[in-house]
């Protein structure tokens, strides 16, 4: 057991404040035991999400010591508590109230993806038959709990705000999950190059390191899907005849 | 007086998790307007938390399964108490609610020639849940989400509903409040849907997630609707008991199928203790006998630790009751003692169940390996809610609909794993159906606006003057109701308790009356939880009085002072209803017989 000092953004849209509130941990406690106990005891009106408080519903995120993290997932023992522990709302989306933030946007931008659409069944009876192999190429990306962490930490949306122009981590990682789906037939690459995007993520794989489901977000989703797009966007023939001429002109600058 | 918004739509539906978007589904391709509302995001709901499959007789693996099989299976694990069209239906169209699923994108796992992967579950003869590893819950809602956001459904996040609204006998709304601004909002409505899902926020240790406050039977009771089989609520033997983050957070069968085994404090297995006598011939008569039978002994019979669910809850309860339990109020559940029989043991414990292992490394830093969990039942499930018609998901109030956990009818007296899935599939789709027919049917009532003002107020008090009322915020209130169901209303009942607890629950509805909210209405979650109480309370009382009236032991419900079955109590429903004074009135009904050919297949597979 040990006295801790919880430092939380209380506030909205008009602006706020960090508030420390002195609590007690107890061994086991997660941050989300902790806030929700300030909660009980200190601060009933203090705003928070939660549902499963298991790591499954990606309901909790917040900012925990600046890391973008699930509360429900956050050890105390994990945290350093002889300083005042920060935890504040995801600082790339709006904020509600508190730990709170609008993440609206977020399903406005599924809603543009095109949605899955399937071959026409393989058995007469209206089924398909697909290969275990074939299923599990995409179940990596199928994991995501939509905590929205990746979207929070991706500096094009963080600090650059393009959220007109770049769908984020998250909806690259949708479209990998249904452009590898067996059955569908749809095609996004357009859609990938012009509006969602997908050029503004120079990998810089800060989204892989938070993602709290462990999807290798980077390098699983985001660079295949960058590859296909080059495979369809751009004439083979020709880009090898503007390399050859690159090539050819820096030699001659070196002569 | 406060202002409110009205939205006008064919069809409302309450909830955001498998049934609720099934309805939605079926609703919109029904043609009509459907708004969907939610206290949670989109993509939250409890259905996330489902591991083990969705149950239907698809045949892929054993292809003597079939929908009699599951139909019986079903009634079996119920006890006969289920609602026998219901359980019919259920078995009939799973297997064509599974198949579309994946005509919206879901993925389930395969078998060798490329059809759905079905797996073993208990109750169940033949391998029977479709399931994609242990997250078969997310990836139902996820493929019912994005296939339903495309559809035209206007969806409301983060709206909680807090009464439905009457013209007459018949429900035509409902009035909310958004929880961002606390600006409240009239739906009018031809037909509304309950998919509120499960109570287990009644119980202080419980794997469901904080909105499982059992809003839906509580709004449905209070508009005129019947609950039956509130007295089922089933309590799976094995959640965590430590630490307080994870408390009943659930530990899988799995690990006392591969050897786990129970203790008391004093190292004592006492599961050998008490073998109810229709199990004494499968049961092992030594530890070596269970041991070889979780091994793939053919010759060996089962250990008592893998005896029926109800059973084994209750022997853990009796241990923690008489002051033989683990240091957090849990008993040990040991698959680290494997050592002494296996050289590898380490390696085998996290190759069988990797989840697990990483479940209690990651949040209560413990080695499953090394050293035993603490583990105690936990609240699961609520066989009980909204009573319905059948085909049709309409309760005794026209224009009310309801579907899934908060519908009652299905499981009985006890749910079989994976039933739960097909049951948000199946009769979702059906009350989105019907209730669409029903909006097609019948013109729009009048919303009587004077109600819906005293209902506003009604929700504003806890914001009044705190120092007139000397009253409490309500997250004390939220817990003490929860430690006096989990003692007085939980696994094992007695009358003098629940008596007890219908005095406990008078008190606590006094302070309800009394709690204070501070801050203002911008998303105030002490204010959620104040509106909260008011269904914990209705559900928890309707619990324990028809836990009261059913003098008997069955399936989920066990009294220690009428231990046994009761032949008189085997085919009746308890049966709530708001009586005309406002006091909640219990009654029993007996079911209708089956018909003969539902009979014959019981019979049959008997």
């Amino acid at each position: 057991m040990a006295q801790a000092i919880f430092r939380i953004w209380r506030g909205d849209s008009g602006g706020g404040e960090f508030r420390d509130y002195a609590t007690e941990v107890t061994s086991g406690m997660v941050v989300l035991d902790v806030v929700r106990q300030i909660q009980a005891e200190q601060a009933h009106d203090l705003a928070l999400r939660w549902n499963c408080k298991a790591g499954k519903c990606g309901s909790c995120s917040a900012e925990v010591n600046g890391m973008p993290k699930l509360m429900c997932m956050s050890r105390t023992s994990d945290l350093p508590l002889e300083k005042p522990v920060t935890v504040q709302p995801m600082k790339a989306f709006p904020l509600i109230k508190d730990l709170v933030t609008d993440v609206s946007w977020n399903y406005r931008v599924k809603k543009k993806i095109k949605p899955f659409r399937p071959r026409k069944p393989d058995e007469k009876d209206g089924t398909w038959r697909m290969a275990q192999s074939d299923v599990d190429r995409s179940m990596e990306f199928r994991k995501c709990i939509e905590c929205f962490l990746c979207q929070d930490v991706c500096h094009v949306l963080r600090e650059h705000r393009l959220l007109d122009e770049f769908i984020g981590p998250r909806f690259l990682v949708h479209i990998a999950a249904l452009e590898m789906h067996p059955l569908d037939t749809e095609n996004r690459l357009e859609d990938l190059r012009k509006e969602h995007g997908i050029g503004y993520c120079n990998i810089t794989k800060c989204c892989t390191k938070v993602c709290p489901e462990d999807i290798t977000i980077t390098d699983n989703a985001i660079i295949p899907l960058k590859e296909r797009v080059v495979d369809v966007s751009y004439d083979p023939i020709r880009r090898f005849l503007a390399r050859y001429r690159r090539k050819a002109s820096a030699v001659g600058l070196a002569s | 007086m406060a202002v409110h918004e009205t939205r006008e739509h064919d069809v409302l539906i309450i909830g955001s998790g498998g049934a609720g978007l099934r309805a939605a589904t079926s609703a919109s391709a029904a043609g009509v307007s459907v708004g969907l509302v939610t206290k949670c995001l989109l993509g939250k709901a409890h259905t996330v938390m489902a591991e083990g499959g969705i149950a239907a007789a698809l045949g892929n693996v054993d292809e003597r399964d079939g929908w009699k099989t599951h139909f019986a299976d079903t009634m079996r694990g119920g006890q006969y108490l289920n609602n026998w069209r219901m359980a019919e239906l259920h078995a009939k169209e799973a297997p064509d609610r599974v198949r579309e699923l994946e005509a919206w994108g879901a993925l389930f796992d395969r078998t060798k020639d490329g059809r759905i992967l079905q797996r073993n579950f208990g109750g169940h003869a033949y391998p029977r849940l479709a399931h994609v590893g242990d997250r078969t819950g997310l990836e139902m809602l996820r493929a019912l989400q994005d296939s339903g956001v495309h559809l035209g459904v206007d969806i409301y996040m983060e709206y909680t509903v807090i009464e439905l609204l009457k013209d007459g006998d018949r429900v035509i709304g409902a009035l909310s409040y958004d929880r961002e601004k606390g600006a409240f909002t009239v739906f009018h409505a031809k037909a509304v849907i309950i998919a509120t899902g499960g109570i287990g926020k009644l119980y202080k240790i419980t794997s469901n997630s904080w909105d499982c406050t059992g809003d839906g039977p509580s709004l449905a009771y209070h508009a005129g609707a019947e609950l039956i089989d509130m007295e089922f609520v089933q309590f799976h033997p094995t959640g965590m008991v430590w630490p307080p983050s994870v408390r009943g957070l659930l530990v899988t069968e799995g690990v006392r199928g591969e050897g786990g085994i129970l203790r008391n404090k004093d190292g004592h297995r006492f599961m050998f203790d008490d073998i109810p006598p229709l199990y004494t011939d499968q049961t092992a008569d030594s530890e070596e006998e269970g041991w070889r039978y979780t091994q793939g002994d053919k010759e060996a019979r089962r250990p008592p630790e893998l005896l029926t669910r109800d059973h084994v809850a209750r022997c853990i309860v009796r241990e923690i009751k008489e002051g033989r339990g683990s240091p957090h109020g849990g008993v040990f559940l040991d698959i680290s003692w494997i050592k002494e029989k296996l050289s590898d043991a380490e390696q085998h414990i996290k190759r069988k169940l990797p989840a697990m292992y990483h479940q209690f490394k990651r949040l209560a830093d413990i080695d499953i390996t090394k050293e035993p969990m603490e583990v105690g039942p936990t609240t699961h499930y609520a066989m009980g809610g909204v009573r319905v018609d059948a085909d049709t998901q309409m309760s005794v109030v026209p224009g009310l609909f309801a579907a899934g956990e908060c519908a009652a009818g299905l499981h009985g007296a006890n749910r079989l794993g994976g039933n739960s899935l097909s049951d948000l599939l199946v009769f979702g789709k059906r009350a989105g159906e019907f209730a669409a027919q029903f909006a097609r049917d019948n013109q729009a009532g009048q919303v009587n606006h004077d109600h819906v003002e005293e209902a506003v107020r009604r929700t504003l008090e806890p914001f009044d003057d705190v120092d007139e009322a000397g009253g409490e915020g309500p997250y004390q209130i939220q817990e003490d109701l929860q430690a006096m169901m989990q003692d007085l209303v939980g696994i094992v009942r007695e009358e003098e308790e629940m008596e007890r607890a219908l005095v406990g629950l008078e008190r606590l509805r006094g302070r309800a009356r009394r709690v204070v909210v501070s801050g203002n209405r911008a998303y105030n979650p002490g204010w959620h939880a104040a509106v909260d109480l008011g269904h914990l309370l209705t559900i928890g009382e309707a619990i324990t009085r028809a836990a009261l009236e059913r003098r008997e032991s069955r399936g989920a419900h066990s009294r220690s002072d009428h231990p046994d079955k009761d032949p008189a109590a085997a085919s009746v429903n308890i049966v709530i209803k708001k009586g005309f004074d406002g006091t909640m009135e219990t009654r029993r009904e007996t079911i209708p017989a089956m018909p003969a050919e539902l009979q014959a297949i019981v019979e049959e597979m008997k």
